[in-house]
């Protein structure tokens, strides 16, 4: 069984980049679940997806302790969500802040030195710039899938069965900028 | 065929497809919406968005009474405003095949409460179908217009968050295509006076009955053995997505009556059940729903001693508690900050809440986006609990505060003054209100992802058509005083709204900019932040941006300003610039 998370701000696009999990996975001949968030947390809230992959899945939830890899479009985000990750398990991280209302306002402060705090934990992190890879490649909307990119080492299937996913997922005309910042993805890392 | 993964909401809609359903009409409410919307990209079925609930079922009933398979949508909430006719329908009966879809929100993820619907299936006297995949949702849309044939009755479709909103995969079938039934006409059947009605109440208790007897061998419900070496120790009564939960933790551990039609109940099937076991336990979210009826019918049962009538299960919950499994050892992160969600950059809503801040009144309110209205810094609303409840409170708070009518507004969304914000309104006219009225209007449904609504000139097909005009309707019902203005606008905002607050009749203040998501709304280019004329008296704090921060001084994250020009508008030494240019 594999046990993936997307954590990050509503609104960052982790619902494409579940389905573009969903289609690797699925193109492998495995079983697959997704649980998604929409409504209220869509509104810049902490939103969390789940993708399990394997060969029998019942529940699509992954619990603490239980997830192989998260992704995390936000710093923050990955700290909060590392209670989930399983012992070895990888955290693949877009150093991205986007700063909560508490924060703000100065109400509370964002944690400082995330990357080293989660390492320090246990965690085996792979930190990247997925919004500066996305503005490179010509459009911020695709830091999701340039952190696909970066995560595709840790998640395993060869470069074609990813360029598949992407072609099934993504619209024709998004599809060149897309595949433009998933390879920036990957050779980041 | 080939599967593929499917949101269960799809999956709903695709097994609506392949009975032959034609015609659906609901409103939009998470976790229901995409069921809705998925049905819509089939050209074989009519798709409509009704301006609310009742109206919605009415629709759909008059299409299955007048021969066409039928449905309606809607979040748990949005059946107890269709539930004045949903329990007369169960009276009268179909003709063709009627379904409606109610999708409970345990955890309450986008909604006001955690009500269970199942309550209904009992009440109304309806059978109540839940599937627990989306492959189920498929084949249980289906099931549920046969059921409504045979029996001649409406039938519930549940679902929940984790099933409308997970994908897994589904088998595609074909479409069959029943062919548009005979209607003959029936008074006696669909005219509900109390001398039919008496007549028609012995047949729903009949009915009831004989759906009990098919329950238990319909195949919709299904006993799953526990492997050789378990069986006879544990069983689990389950429905929808706590049998997956129940299964993922306890796998072939425990044998399990998983319920598919979970009203009405078949004893015999139960009690089958328990006899095969030594311990049943009903796995169920929310209420005792199940376990209230198997004790009634004296099985003995363990449920909510052990398992909460709050929030949503696990299966770590259900392993420790049925297992004593621990679960695996978390990581001990620091705490991060908490992240609400917020209006967002470029929110129409921003400046009005501003204002109704700054002017520290009362403020009556709906549901929508703008309930984030509620929360700080712009912390301006004081009650929200139903559609359309804005208007008719500050109505009754008007009339027991008369001196205070001065310092208390409403404020509605277009969709949500269309659902049932008209009523309230004729309402406060009628018996001479003082009310202050402020429809929020931002040209779509906006917290449910952009639905269109008889206020936005467009169907949910994609067809022009005629568009309300809120002020010809609210002059209609009686208001003199309708006056229209940009929230963003907020000295003219709050000039207007000092005149309407100050006399003693009905007015209705239109706050109207479209939603910043729309795809016809252009941004503008960041403003920026000249850091040497910050003066750092955080008025453009005051509006909750999520694209400015202060930290010392304020600055703007340009990746995610829209260019909106609020804040610059706040600013009194012009610190804030650029914009200019919209791209």
């Amino acid at each position: 069984m594999l046990n993936i998370m997307i954590v990050g701000v509503g609104g960052q696009g982790s619902l494409l980049a579940s389905r573009i999990l969903g289609s690797l996975f699925t193109a492998s001949g495995k079983e697959v679940k997704l649980s998604e968030v929409h409504g209220m947390a869509q509104r810049g809230g902490s939103v969390v997806t789940y993708v399990r992959a394997g060969e029998a899945v019942a529940s699509p939830l992954i619990g603490t302790g239980e997830a192989d890899v998260i992704i995390s479009f936000e710093e923050a985000e990955a700290l909060r969500y590392l209670p989930w990750l399983k012992k070895g398990g990888t955290v693949v991280v877009n150093t991205q802040h986007i700063l909560p209302m508490p924060v703000l306002t100065g109400a509370a402060k964002y944690p400082e030195n995330i990357t080293e705090t989660m390492r320090a934990l246990g965690a085996n992190v792979v930190a990247f710039d997925a919004l500066g890879a996305a503005v490179k490649a010509g459009s911020v909307k695709c830091a999701n899938v340039a952190l696909l990119g970066a995560a595709s080492g840790v998640i395993g299937h060869s470069e074609e069965e990813w360029l598949a996913a992407l072609r099934a997922t993504i619209k024709p005309k998004l599809l060149d900028l897309n595949l433009k910042a998933f390879s920036l993805g990957k050779e980041a890392v | 065929m080939k599967k593929k993964l499917m949101l269960g909401n799809e999956a709903v809609a695709r097994g609506l497809y392949e009975s032959g359903c034609t015609f659906v009409s609901s409103y939009p409410g998470t976790p229901s919406t995409e069921i809705t919307e998925e049905a819509a990209k089939y050209p074989e079925i009519y798709a409509e968005w009704a301006p609310n609930e009742k109206v919605a079922v009415e629709a759909a009933y008059g299409a299955a009474v007048y021969g066409a398979r039928s449905f309606a949508a809607m979040k748990h909430v949005g059946l107890n405003v269709a539930a004045d006719l949903v329990f007369s329908a169960s009276y009268a009966g179909v003709n063709a095949g009627f379904v409606i879809a109610v999708a409970d929100d345990p955890g309450m993820h986008s909604s006001q409460n955690e009500q269970d619907s199942r309550h209904y299936a009992r009440a109304s006297k309806i059978p109540m179908l839940e599937p627990s995949d989306s492959q189920e949702c498929a084949s249980f849309a289906a099931a549920a217009f046969e059921i409504s044939e045979q029996f001649d009755t409406p039938v519930f479709l549940r679902t929940s968050t984790r099933v409308a909103h997970s994908q897994s995969f589904v088998e595609c079938t074909e479409r069959r295509e029943p062919p548009l039934r005979e209607y003959i006409k029936n008074p006696q059947k669909y005219v509900m006076a109390p001398a039919n009605a008496r007549a028609r109440h012995p047949i729903v208790e009949a009915r009831t009955e004989k759906l009990a007897a098919f329950a238990g061998t319909s195949g919709l419900n299904t006993i799953i053995p526990a492997a050789p070496e378990h069986a006879g120790k544990i069983g689990v009564v389950c429905s929808g997505i706590a049998y997956q939960y129940a299964r993922e933790a306890l796998g072939d551990r425990a044998s399990y009556c998983k319920l598919g039609l979970v009203w009405p109940l078949s004893e015999k099937q139960l009690r089958e059940f328990a006899a095969s076991v030594e311990r049943v336990y009903v796995i169920e979210e929310l209420d005792a729903f199940l376990e209230t009826e198997l004790r009634a019918m004296g099985i003995a049962c363990t449920g909510k001693e052990l398992f909460p009538r709050i929030g949503e299960y696990t299966p770590a919950m259900i392993a420790e508690k049925l297992l004593g499994v621990r679960p695996p050892e978390a990581i001990a992160a620091p705490d991060v900050p908490v992240r609400p969600p917020v209006l967002c950059p470029g929110c129409p809503h921003r400046g009005l809440f501003y204002v109704l801040n700054k002017m520290k009144l009362t403020v009556s309110g709906d549901i929508g986006c703008y309930t984030l209205g509620s929360a700080a810094p712009l912390s301006a609303m004081d009650s929200t609990l139903d559609m359309g409840a804005s208007i008719s409170m500050l109505h009754g708070r008007n009339t027991v505060r008369p001196d205070e009518s001065d310092r208390a507004v409403a404020v509605i969304g277009d969709s949500t003054f269309m659902h049932s914000g008209v009523t309230g309104l004729v309402n406060a006219v009628y018996n001479h209100s003082a009310s202050t009225i402020i429809i929020a209007d931002n040209s779509i449904t906006g917290m449910t992802g952009h639905q269109d609504n008889p206020t936005t000139g467009k169907t949910l097909k994609g067809d022009i058509t005629s568009a309300v005009n809120l002020e010809a309707l609210c002059h209609a019902v009686g208001v003199r005083r309708v006056r229209v203005c940009d929230p963003y606008d907020v000295e003219e905002l709050e000039r207007i709204l000092s005149e309407e607050l100050a006399v003693k009749e009905v007015s209705v203040v239109i706050a109207r900019r479209p939603c910043a998501l729309l795809k016809t709304v252009k941004h503008g280019k960041p403003y920026t932040i000249d850091a040497s004329k910050c003066r750092k008296c955080r008025m453009c704090m005051k509006i909750g941006c999520p694209a400015i921060r202060f930290d010392g001084v304020a600055s703007i994250d340009p990746s995610l300003c829209v260019g909106c020009d609020l804040c610059a508008r706040m600013c009194r030494f012009g610190a804030i610039e650029g914009g200019a240019s919209k791209c």
